[in-house]
């Protein structure tokens, strides 16, 4: 990805405080030109604070926020080139389908011929050409949510702003129209910037995500690296499912750290900047980069017993209780192909990682 | 429907709400059916006979009635429209304009009417057109009946315009609506049926109005209710009973209008 | 407040925060100029000297309370005596809504109940169905119950036909044609609220208390009344304040001799023979108790609600 790209969204030192509470507390981030970027977080961490102050519905408290180079300051969200689909859509309910998507339009000033038109082709684009005489109320909750996006995309926006667009909708429409979301951005090449609290839905669609919470930004990446190597407790715990525990470092060279657990078992980690032996740190160990083996345990593997064996359907969890120590719980694909053994309750087995799972954390 | 073991049902319900609608219906249907009398006298049935209904639009008092009937409709037209809009602005200060200081008193001042005796508000705007030696005529009671159909207005349109999240606006504004668009195209459209009950309730109770207006008119002018009363406290008469029965379909009329428009928009 | 009828609610949007003072303005001028105003110049009118032909002269007095309250005035040689004619008038005005209150509330709760427990579909026409009458004229509906309960009348007609009695009843002229005069007058002022909050009732409450072995009607007296209390106060209130201050019923049903206090009040104001300023202090009077009966009500279903 060039880093050279122009930057769309400029966020400095953003705060916003409600009397004494502060939403955000000091933000700063930049989002590319072009880029599905995600602001992902647990309710209250103000990701969708953030979001209205970029659509202009919030005043900035400090700081500053800049789309394309030019300060948004107070400027009123009707002259923003950025448009927002709402978590509840908010159609008009007097209007119909294609009135709704007209409606930017008209308020730009073009001719009702060239608004209808224009709101004729963004319906076309969500593929809802047939419905466009329709009340809001007359379709779906998934057609509701196309009409939403093709209303904030027919005046073409610079910015496109979602607000938990999706959150409304069952699982499996959710999953189609993740993908088909991720389409049109690549489609229209408007920068698409998506508020959500549901981590597989940002590692699904962005480009890069930023993860914030109680008002502060965590971590900002690519999917990859947040998942992979994340920078803190908060990141580790929120994105995905992990083991989460204390270790005490014994020892650390060359970007690795030697730790043990309770009950003295020790093992291998990725270090953190500026630890040092004798500390106490969180460290987080995917489920899926783990693997389990009959005992008697191999060297650098660790002895435990099967408490739990759970079936998920595309994997297999078991819960393994360590030696005198924390427990464990081990993820395997449920495939024929893969060797994985289940192990019965109270079995005695070795749980195995792989190399570069173990990572320690920043708090 | 009714199970042996409903806990929701309570024997002895069903009759008292039956006596209850007998009570509330029993004495206006009594006196739509006797404005039906051939006889002029109001207890001896003589048979079916619009002669009463002919007296109402042609008969020696048809002047009065006319001109009272006409001054209600004035009245009432005029002070449910004014009060729809003062109540349609103060519903929108109160409602979309964030936390203020004056919020609450603003509240309190519209519900201030609702909550003083009718016959106190009587009194107390008699004596404030006499202490400004406002001379009391249509206009006296016409800004009477605006003041005190704010509330009535204001109940309905408040009620409405809660239920109509920020985000139609917000949306409105995103999409490039000024605020004086946004309120127009979008807000305006979404209350309508808020302001329409608002406008039927104040109507219905300008209309409905007595003890105000008997303190605020002025000698010589009448209102409907007004000129029945001062009819009424003579004796009932037969042409009484077919005004009455008029003025009952009127208000059936327009509840049943209030009613309409409140289910269609339920629907959609 | 309980029955939904308070004017007010939470802020949905700060949109139109610029506009706020414009917005405001024509309720406040209008409202203030002819509510408020003329309340506090009542105020001062209670307080001023009365004229003959009717009227004030502008000279401070406390006349008006004087009369209301005492016999022989406060300020003369002898000892003051409590002069109950008007104190009896007021006495009876409580009486007639109190008991106007409860025939409402006793006829009023189980409608109410019965509406809220149909179907939700039919439950709006029930609804409907008793508010119809409350749109309808007060005036004309007080005119209706005198015509129907009149001697000469419908009622007695009809049950002297079926020979229930022999002779009429003479109901109109009574204190009982003045109750019945108010509990029709305000009857769907209670059910209304407590249909509201029968509505919200949930069932799985009463259910809870079947199962725990509470026979029907403790059922209703434990869990279910408690529960609704708030729109039952409301109904009260509804039914009581209206009634106390009302001047149709006891005028055209009562006759001279169940006077309340809405005619005491009106005939201060008729022709030259009143007196404005008793009739201004009579009015202050009745809305004191109004505003303290409000405020109390206020408290108490906070109280609930918290």
């Amino acid at each position: 990805m060039p880093q050279d790209r122009e930057i769309a969204i400029d966020v400095r030192d953003a705060v916003k405080r409600y009397g004494t509470f502060a939403a955000l507390k000091r933000i700063s981030l930049t989002i590319r030109d072009n880029e599905f970027f995600t602001l992902l977080g647990p309710s209250g961490c103000g990701k969708t604070t953030l979001l209205r102050m970029i659509a202009g519905f919030e005043d900035v408290t400090e700081g500053a926020i800049y789309l394309y180079g030019e300060a948004l300051d107070t400027l009123p969200p009707y002259k923003r080139p950025v448009n927002t689909v709402f978590q509840n859509y908010a159609l008009f309910p007097h209007m119909n389908v294609l009135e709704n998507v007209g409606f930017g339009l008209e308020m730009l000033g073009k001719s009702k011929a060239e608004a209808r038109a224009r709101a004729g082709e963004a319906l076309e684009m969500v593929q809802l050409s047939q419905f466009a005489s329709r009340k809001p109320s007359q379709l779906s909750g998934g057609q509701q949510q196309r009409v939403a996006l093709a209303r904030a995309l027919a005046p073409r926006p610079r910015v496109l702003l979602l607000d938990e667009p999706l959150s409304a909708l069952d699982l499996k429409l959710r999953k189609s129209m993740q993908v088909e979301l991720k389409h049109l951005q690549r489609e229209t090449g408007i920068t698409f910037i998506f508020v959500t609290h549901d981590q597989e839905e940002a590692l699904t669609m962005s480009d890069r995500i930023a993860v914030m919470s109680e008002g502060e930004l965590q971590q900002l990446g690519e999917a990859r690296e947040i998942y992979e190597r994340p920078r803190n407790v908060f990141v580790a715990d929120f994105i995905g499912d992990t083991n989460l525990m204390e270790v005490t470092v014994d020892k650390v060279s060359g970007g690795r750290a030697q730790c043990h657990l309770g009950g003295g078992h020790s093992l291998t980690c990725d270090a953190v900047d500026g630890v040092e032996a004798g500390a106490r740190v969180h460290m987080s160990l995917r489920p899926e980069r783990l693997f389990l083996s009959a005992q008697p345990a191999e060297p650098g593997s660790l002895p435990g017993t099967v408490r739990e064996t759970i079936y998920i359907g595309t994997d297999i969890a078991t819960i393994v209780d360590l030696e005198d120590g924390p427990q464990f719980t081990v993820r395997s694909s449920n495939s024929t192909r893969g060797n994985a053994r289940v192990f019965e309750p109270g079995q005695n087995v070795a749980v195995n990682m792989e190399t570069g799972a173990a990572r320690l954390l920043a708090d | 429907m009714a199970k042996p073991h409903d806990l929701r049902r309570y024997p002895g319900f069903l009759a008292i709400t039956i006596l209850c609608l007998v009570i509330l219906y029993a004495p206006l249907m009594v006196v739509a059916v006797y404005s039906f009398n051939a006889s002029a006298s109001i207890t001896i049935w003589e048979g079916f006979s619009l002669r009463w209904y002919a007296d109402v639009f042609t008969g020696p008092e048809s002047a009065k009635y006319r001109d009272a009937a006409w001054n209600s409709f004035i009245i009432a037209i005029t002070a449910a429209t004014s009060a729809s809009i003062i109540a349609t602005l103060a519903a929108t200060a109160v409602l979309r304009s964030g936390k203020f200081r004056l919020r609450t008193v603003s509240i309190g001042l519209i519900s201030l009417p609702l909550m003083v005796p009718e016959i106190v508000t009587a009194v107390a705007t008699l004596i404030f057109f006499n202490a400004l030696a406002f001379e009391r005529g249509i206009l006296t009671i016409l800004l009477a009946h605006i003041a005190f159909c704010i509330p009535f207005a204001y109940m309905p349109i408040s009620a409405r315009m809660q239920g109509i999240e920020a985000s139609y606006e917000q949306a409105a504004m995103d999409l490039y609506a000024t605020k004086r668009m946004a309120f127009t195209r979008i807000l305006m459209p979404l209350m309508m049926p808020g302001i329409v009950s608002g406008f039927i309730l104040a109507f219905i109770i300008s209309l409905d109005d007595f003890i105000i207006t008997n303190f605020v008119k002025g000698a010589g002018v009448e209102t409907l209710p007004t000129a029945i009363f001062g009819a009424v406290k003579q004796g009932i008469k037969p042409n009484i009973m077919a005004i009455s029965t008029l003025l009952l379909l009127v208000s059936i009329v327009m509840v049943a209008l209030s009613w309409l428009i409140g289910r269609k928009d339920q629907k959609t | 407040m309980a029955g939904g009828a308070a004017p007010g609610g939470s802020v949905q949007s700060e949109t139109y925060r610029e506009a706020r003072l414009w917005l405001l303005l024509p309720a406040w001028v209008t409202l203030g100029l002819l509510t408020l105003a003329p309340l506090m110049i009542m105020l001062v009118y209670s307080f001023l000297t009365k004229e003959f032909r009717g009227g004030v002269i502008w000279e401070f007095s406390l006349g008006a309370y004087d009369q209301f309250f005492f016999d022989r005035g406060l300020f003369g040689d002898d000892a003051p005596k409590i002069e109950w004619t008007y104190i009896g008038i007021f006495w009876r005005s409580i009486w007639q809504a109190g008991v106007a209150t409860i025939l409402s509330l006793l006829i009023g709760f189980p409608t109410a109940y019965f509406i809220a427990t149909r179907p939700q579909r039919q439950r709006a026409l029930w609804v409907f169905l008793v508010t119809i009458p409350y749109w309808v004229n007060l005036l004309i509906r007080t005119v209706s119950m005198k015509f129907l309960l009149r001697d000469e009348g419908p009622l007695n007609d009809g049950l002297m036909a079926l020979g229930v009695i022999s002779e009429p009843l003479g109901i109109v002229n009574t204190n009982l044609a003045v109750q019945l005069g108010l509990f029709y007058s305000y009857l769907p002022f209670m059910v209304l609220p407590i249909y509201a909050a029968v509505e919200r009732y949930n069932f799985a409450l009463s259910e809870a208390a079947a199962d725990l072995y509470a026979p029907r009607w403790t059922v209703l007296r434990r869990v279910l009344l408690p529960a609704v209390k708030p729109g039952i106060v409301a109904g009260c209130i509804l039914v009581f304040v209206p009634s106390l201050g009302s001047f149709l019923a006891p005028d055209l049903l009562g006759g001279a001799k169940n006077f309340m206090i809405g005619s005491l009040i009106e005939e201060q104001f008729k022709g030259n023979a009143g007196n404005w300023p008793f009739g201004a202090a009579a009015s202050m009077i009745l809305l004191s108790m109004v505003l303290i009966l409000l405020i109390f009500s206020a408290r108490q279903s906070q109280k609930g609600g918290a």
